[in-house]
């Protein structure tokens, strides 16, 4: 690892202000940034820790929605009851994350931040249809993620928080890297109160969602409707763990699933 | 850069010089903590497995200066050195013959106590979940499964 500053600012403003200097990166649970900088892959001045900033934890609810701070760890997304109780298939994604020492140490904002085509909060995010809450202004879920590693994000711009709306009910699935648990396909399927959602993650370069499904869903909303609706794969990763076809082939399968899971 | 990071080092004040960008099971087997392992050091192995604030984490992908002012639990902080001051939990795994070449325990008796504390009883699908982070290359895990399931029993009735 190449030598840096760390600084661990308490507030949002000084934050922001260390994060004007040159080389400087903010740093949440570390879960990708450390291994990648121990590879060298990446080198900075100085790493800003945001995990004192009061303003970025905790999660709270209101009638329609719940706010889950941007430092929140997905343990602790998991474990909480307002998120099992309003959202099971929130906490079921957050829990089935890596393993348990990366979840009690990765965050939401980390984790959508990076952006990470193989990640499951982005199919949570853009499936419930979120808000994302950053210390200058609201960006919608749809409008995020941009590409591969890619988001809307300016250099450095902190995420604060996360607004989850509240489905009438959501299911998720994923078929997983047997070893790191990333999702070599995972689908969120969500009935909200205006419409259908289904969003893929692990499939491409970045989440998507998938229209033909969405109206399937909304004529009946059965894994029926969607086990037969195959998606184009052309553009899909191919490595080592899947072809392109076959993650062409869970996708339908993944989404069958997603939706038996909400209706469960 | 060097910082001066003061911390509870298994029940006791420590007080450390290290680099910002020191990752923390270097600083911690520096500081004489050697039950700490270094096994893969990408955060997938889980030899390195601590505990910080109660929870399990893996020390290979913390910086040192992150527990400043933190409690900080190692292997050694379950024992006071006698054989027979054994955790319940390390007593299971010896009783079970929970490892081989033992390079990966530290880490998995540790996963394991985070479990317990969760989780007083936890069932064989639950332990072999809950240790997903946590690589053995010799045992197959059935022996260490075993261990966690009689180590969790031996905790409910201390």
């Amino acid at each position: 690892m190449y030598q840096f500053a760390y600084h661990h600012p308490d507030n949002l403003n000084q934050a922001k202000e260390l994060l004007t200097a040159e080389e400087s990166k903010p740093i949440a649970g570390g879960m990708t940034l450390i291994p990648t900088l121990k590879q060298r892959l990446a080198a900075y001045e100085s790493l800003v820790d945001l995990s004192s900033i009061a303003e970025l934890q905790g999660i709270s609810e209101t009638s329609e929605s719940i706010r889950i701070g941007a430092m929140t760890t997905h343990s602790d997304v998991h474990h909480s009851d307002t998120i099992k109780t309003k959202i099971p298939a929130l906490s079921h994604l957050a829990g089935s994350i890596g393993d348990v020492q990366v979840r009690n140490r990765g965050t939401l904002g980390g984790s959508i931040a990076n952006a990470d085509p193989a990640a499951d909060y982005p199919a949570a995010v853009v499936g419930l249809g979120a808000t994302i809450h950053t210390a200058e202004r609201d960006i919608a879920a749809d409008n995020f993620f941009t590409a591969l590693f890619e988001t809307a994000l300016k250099e450095n711009e902190i995420i604060t928080a996360v607004s989850f709306p509240v489905p009438e009910k959501a299911g998720y699935a994923k078929f997983a890297n047997p070893a790191s648990r990333y999702a070599i396909v995972g689908v969120m399927a969500v009935k909200t109160r205006s419409g259908i959602r289904v969003a893929v993650t692990g499939a491409a370069g970045s989440v998507f969602r998938v229209p033909e499904m969405e109206q399937a869903l909304g004529d009946a909303f059965t894994a029926d409707a969607v086990r037969g609706i195959a998606v184009s794969s052309a553009e899909f990763n191919s490595d080592m763990h899947a072809t392109a076809d076959y993650r062409g082939h869970l996708v339908s399968v993944m989404a069958a699933r997603a939706v038996d899971a909400a209706n469960a | 850069m060097t910082v001066s990071i003061s911390f509870q080092l298994n029940g006791t004040s420590a007080q450390l010089d290290v680099a910002d960008s020191q990752l923390l099971v270097e600083a911690l087997r520096q500081h004489g903590s050697t039950g700490t392992h270094i096994g893969c050091d990408t955060s997938q192995c889980g030899a390195c497995v601590i505990h910080v604030d109660g929870k399990s984490v893996k020390s290979c992908t913390m910086l040192a200066v992150q527990v400043d002012g933190k409690s900080v639990t190692t292997i050694e902080g379950l024992t006071q050195g006698q054989a027979e001051d054994m955790h319940p939990m390390q007593q299971a795994f010896k009783q079970h013959h929970g490892l081989q070449c033992g390079y990966c325990t530290p880490g998995m008796v540790m996963s394991a106590i985070d479990l317990v504390n969760h989780n007083p009883d936890p069932d064989e699908k639950q332990i072999r979940e809950w240790l997903e982070g946590n690589i053995c290359r010799c045992t197959g895990y059935h022996n260490i499964v075993k261990a966690v399931k009689h180590g969790a029993q031996m905790m409910r009735e201390v």
